[in-house]
């Protein structure tokens, strides 16, 4: 898993990964990118990240890929990624394609519900949390 | 002695408190106004884990940190 502060570069992070695994006897190599969206007038989007919740949250993705005979990749940006740009890549490579097209789902979509990332509309260079977007984690309301 | 953090939006210094246990963290929380407005929508690492459960007793030096609702990607 790595953090990239603003943008993604999508074609060398996807590139290395390719490179990485290129003797490792995957069969297939699923992708996922999230691109920002000029919408609502935004010039651009913002993160914040905590990143040993974030880390721990991977490893545990790691263990369920490896149980599978799979693995999986992860980059995001750090503060500010304009739009148009690229803020989130994932990969999972498995040796057969089932695997990777079902993880890359299941993965995505946890990652969207429980990794520890805030998001930010940047409007007019100011910063204005995306609540009506963002959702509550695994186990939120403990101490309501 | 134990800390609490807040994370991401809550635009909060961190706050040093006396606790048994993640319920009298909840007790003092909720003292303030302002960030007991967001203890319904956020989860609670302790430690840097996630953990779910009040009755949790804590320990001279721990660190809670408190996540309020996530948009990564």
């Amino acid at each position: 898993m790595d953090l990239y502060k603003g943008p993604l570069d999508t074609k060398e992070i996807f590139g290395r990964w390719l490179d990485e695994e290129v003797r490792s006897n995957y069969g297939a190599y699923i992708s996922f990118v999230g691109t920002i969206r000029a919408e609502d007038g935004i010039e651009a989007l913002s993160f914040d990240i905590y990143e040993p919740v974030l880390q721990t949250w991977f490893d545990r993705w790691q263990e369920k890929a490896k149980k599978l005979g799979a693995i999986v990749k992860m980059a995001h940006s750090l503060g500010d990624v304009p739009v148009h740009k690229s803020s989130y890549l994932s990969a999972v490579f498995s040796p057969k394609r089932r695997v990777a097209l079902e993880m890359i789902d299941a993965f995505v979509e946890d990652f969207k519900a429980n990794a520890p990332i805030w998001k930010y509309d940047v409007k007019k260079g100011k910063r204005i949390y995306a609540s009506d977007r963002s959702t509550p984690m695994d186990g939120a309301g403990l101490l309501a | 002695m134990i800390k609490v953090e807040f994370l991401g939006p809550i635009a909060q210094a961190p706050i040093e408190m006396e606790a048994e246990t993640l319920e009298d963290v909840s007790v003092r929380l909720k003292e303030d106004r302002t960030l007991a407005q967001w203890l319904d929508k956020c989860a609670v690492a302790l430690n840097d884990t996630m953990v779910n459960d009040l009755k949790i007793v804590l320990k001279d030096g721990d660190r809670v940190s408190i996540l309020p609702p996530v948009c990564g990607g």
